[in-house]
């Protein structure tokens, strides 16, 4: 078997002719309109665009949809590839929604560590102050980079989360539109290629957000990181917009919105804010990148428009933060209410209750999405935009916690008089609210204007930042790891290596997130490579050393989870179909799932989350009978 | 039209669950998966909506005067409002295209089309070689990319623009290719509707974008 019979690897080599063909067409170009035929910036960003669709072409992702341009039908080839082993599929184009969620589930958890590895190596760095092995340039890069990357990491876990369990828990075969689906994943990998590769021909050094007039006049590495992210935004835009076709007309007879299993509500309010803000952070980059490439000075602040010659200037940096934020504050929700809807998901069935107050929940996470469209000005504080618009911020911003709350009261609710079993996954839930209370408890500090201003831009903004990400994506996404482990793989994960991972992280997580907040308010600022050891009466490093330590101790827990992952998906014993006594639709179907997952269309007779109760089923299909 | 034909292409596109009805891609299977398919493209134009209002967004906070107020620059009125008037007749020969071949008139709904096509092109052609001057030997343009956020944001939104109408010409020369091979029916061209939604909606953006760049706001004289 050649290796070429692997999509990625064909995908690869497109990318690379896909970037050379580019460069010599910008070469070809220039030289016919008589300029110097190499100029380093416009070469890489054209060959960057090429780039992504030869990629897309190597790996088949268009193949489909180009036939269907010629009017050659294309019918979907259902199960694994015929010639080749049943493997490959993973690492090809597959229109099987499971296979294309473990796709986005090991792609994010790759990127997941190589997050990680550039945050061990600046955290190392910052544990002493003084500058020990990182240049500026390289530190800034990194930080960036870390940011981004991470960005990329939960988008590829939200994205494996919601294309393997939306479908299995609604009883439908399949996505609506599985080439979409498909198309959606493998954006993906051309995208964090090039952000990578972006490193390396110079980085780009203004922190993730990429404020101009800096990421204006940076180095060329910032072409790559915009086109990275475009290639990422398209991902998430036919995803989403997938997931809601999905949810609103492949639903089974019986299922009303309000008995889907929780987590669809989350993914669906989640696609809300995907389907639209996306655009947003798309645009703004994209200006950046003509504002770089072609001179279109959007944010050009030199002049003013009129006043000397309207020929010059009159651009505005302030615009591209209102821009970038309409996307990147709703984004920290597209980040959190699948796993908040994680959450919500595992608490009845290890409580053994039902959920308290379904409908609350359901709606509190449409309600955090459309009051997430009305909030970005609280990253502007500070930014010189007119003060009065403050207060409207200020108070929406307040606002998410009543829905946030909303969402605390019912988990505890639902523990409250549970019979609740501390397995891994009910573990890792617990965790999540405790971490995700310090991300919301100190969230509304920084919302509030006089107290933001001198924590802005501090590295407590960086621990009430990680906080929430790891409250409301990291810790409910490795619960969703250990929960549904079985389910894909039919084995059961070690339970007791799962428990050494939770003890080890959490207590290093408190650390971390308290510490990245003390050594803030201490006066470290963020983005900065360096610090004063006199800070805090000269305690600044001993603070700036725990964070360190905890961050490795994250790193280790997570190593023990994957070696524990990859050794139970061979050794591990057999779990059989429902380990959790689950009432949700997918665990009532043999584990790993079979290529059509149900034999029969399902019949939903009652409430998705009546735990504890007798009689009360939820779905049936006529050949499992009833759950 | 034969049945045979209609089983083809595009026609047959998205069929996500057509493993359940193997030996019945009846009508059934179609108009569900139409559904589906309809949502989908309306979705995507919301999506799509939001790319357009940043652009307007911008278009209104970035033309300020010294004292605030809303401007515009010195634009060729008459080439905007013939290229207006190009696009929205255009709209026109996209619906009579949809309605013909729902009514599986054949000729009318090819030629219909083929107007469509050109009209969009004549559109083009407008935009890049009077509006942006890009030969100026045939026209100077008025204004350069570079030439400050006048130049920037007018660029911007006509290039944006520009650009879908381009993939729209595109898809219209697809789709009247693949109807000359007898690919769509009265009963099956959800090619043929997802075209004409796209087509109008391209327009749309259009009539919120010439009043934006070429109407609202005072002019501000560009020395050239």
């Amino acid at each position: 078997m050649s290796l070429f019979t692997l999509g990625i690897a064909r995908g690869l080599l497109g990318q690379v002719l896909g970037m050379v063909i580019g460069m010599l067409l910008t070469c070809a170009v220039r030289i016919l309109l008589g300029w110097e035929a190499w100029a380093a910036e416009p070469a890489w960003t054209v060959g960057a665009v090429c780039s992504i669709i030869g990629f897309l072409l190597g790996v088949g992702s268009l193949d489909d949809w180009l036939k269907w341009t010629k009017g050659i039908p294309t019918p979907l080839h259902h199960g694994p590839p015929v010639d080749k082993p049943a493997w490959t599929r993973y690492f090809s184009v597959d229109y099987n929604h499971k296979v294309i969620g473990v796709q986005y589930t090991v792609w994010g958890i790759l990127l997941l560590m190589v997050g990680g590895t550039v945050a061990m190596i600046f955290r190392t760095e910052l544990a002493r102050s003084g500058l020990q092995f990182l240049g500026l340039d390289l530190y800034n890069s990194f930080i960036g980079m870390h940011g981004m990357i991470m960005i990329f990491a939960i988008l590829l876990g939200v994205g494996g989360m919601a294309n393997y369990l939306v479908p299995l828990m609604i009883g439908a075969d399949d996505m609506a539109f599985p080439r979409l689906n498909a198309l959606g994943f493998w954006f993906n990998v051309p995208g964090s290629i090039l952000l990578l590769l972006s490193l390396f021909i110079g980085g780009w050094d203004a922190g993730w957000t990429a404020y101009p007039p800096l990421s204006a006049r940076g180095p060329i590495g910032y072409q790559l990181f915009f086109l990275g992210v475009f290639a990422i935004g398209l991902s998430s835009i036919v995803g989403s917009l997938n997931l809601f076709v999905t949810l609103l007309r492949m639903r089974p007879e019986g299922m009303s919105l309000f008995r889907m299993p929780i987590f669809c509500w989350a993914v669906f309010a989640t696609s809300l804010i995907q389907l639209t803000a996306t655009q947003l952070i798309g645009t703004s980059f994209l200006m950046v990148s003509v504002q770089r490439a072609l001179g279109m000075g959007f944010f050009d602040p030199r002049g003013i428009l009129g006043e000397v010659s309207p020929m010059v200037g009159g651009g505005d940096p302030v615009l591209f933060q209102h821009l970038f934020w309409f996307y990147s504050h709703p984004a920290v929700y597209i980040f959190v209410l699948p796993g908040l809807g994680i959450v919500s998901e595992l608490l009845p069935v290890f409580s053994r209750k039902p959920l308290f107050g379904y409908k609350w929940i359901a709606l509190s996470s449409m309600a955090i999405a459309i009051v997430g469209f009305l909030v970005w000005g609280h990253h502007m504080f500070v930014s010189g935009y007119n003060d009065i618009l403050r207060i409207p911020f200020m108070y929406a911003t307040l606002l998410v916690a009543i829905p946030t709350g909303v969402k605390f009261f019912s988990w505890l609710g639902t523990i409250w008089g549970g019979k609740v079993h501390f397995d891994t996954p009910m573990l890792f839930v617990l965790g999540a609210i405790s971490v995700f209370l310090i991300g919301g408890l100190t969230g509304p500090i920084l919302a509030t204007v006089p107290t933001d201003f001198p924590l802005h831009d501090s590295y407590f903004v960086v621990g009430h930042f990680h906080a929430t990400m790891f409250g409301g994506f990291v810790f409910p996404f490795f619960a969703a790891l250990y929960y549904w482990f079985p389910k894909v793989t039919g084995r059961m994960y070690n339970e007791t290596l799962g428990k050494i991972h939770f003890f080890i992280m959490t207590p290093a997580f408190w650390v971390q997130t308290l510490g990245q907040m003390g050594v803030g308010v201490m006066g470290m600022r963020r983005r900065i490579a360096d610090y004063d050891p006199t800070l805090g009466a000269g305690q600044i490093e001993n603070w700036q050393m725990a964070v360190t330590i905890a961050g490795f101790a994250i790193a280790f827990g997570v190593m023990l989870m994957l070696w524990n992952f990859f050794q139970s998906a061979e050794v591990g014993v057999a779990a059989g179909d429902n380990p959790w006594r689950s009432r949700s639709p997918e665990w009532q179907i043999p584990s790993p799932v079979p290529e059509h997952s149900f034999p029969a269309p399902l019949h939903v007779v009652g409430e998705p989350y009546d735990y504890g109760l007798a009689d009360a089923g939820y779905v049936t299909t006529a050949s499992t009978g009833d759950d | 039209m034969t049945a045979t034909a209609i089983e083809h292409g595009p026609e047959h596109g998205h069929a996500a669950d057509d493993h359940h009805h193997a030996g019945d891609s009846g009508l059934a299977t179609y108009l569900e998966n139409t559904r589906r398919n309809r949502l989908g493209m309306w979705l995507f134009f919301a999506s799509e909506a939001f790319l357009f209002l940043a652009l307007l967004v911008t278009r209104f906070y970035l033309w300020r005067g010294p004292h605030g107020e809303v401007v515009r620059p010195e634009l060729d009125q008459f080439a905007g409002l013939i290229v207006t008037v190009v696009l929205l007749l255009s709209s026109y020969f996209m619906n009579r295209a949809e309605v013909s071949i729902a009514n599986d008139k054949r000729t009318d709904f090819l030629t219909s089309l083929l107007i469509t096509a050109f009209l969009g092109t004549a559109f083009l052609v407008g935009v890049v070689v009077w509006e942006w001057g890009m030969f100026p030997g045939i026209v100077k343009g008025h204004l350069k990319p570079t030439d400050g956020v006048f130049g920037a944001v007018v660029f911007g939104m006509t290039g944006m623009h520009a650009l879908h109408v381009l993939s729209g010409v595109i898809l219209i020369l697809n789709v009247w290719w693949l109807g000359r091979k007898g690919h769509f029916s009265g009963e099956r061209h959800w090619g043929v509707e997802a075209c004409a939604i796209y087509w109008h909606y391209v327009d749309l953006v259009w009539i919120f974008f010439y009043p934006a760049i070429y109407l609202i706001g005072t002019t501000i004289d560009v020395p050239h």
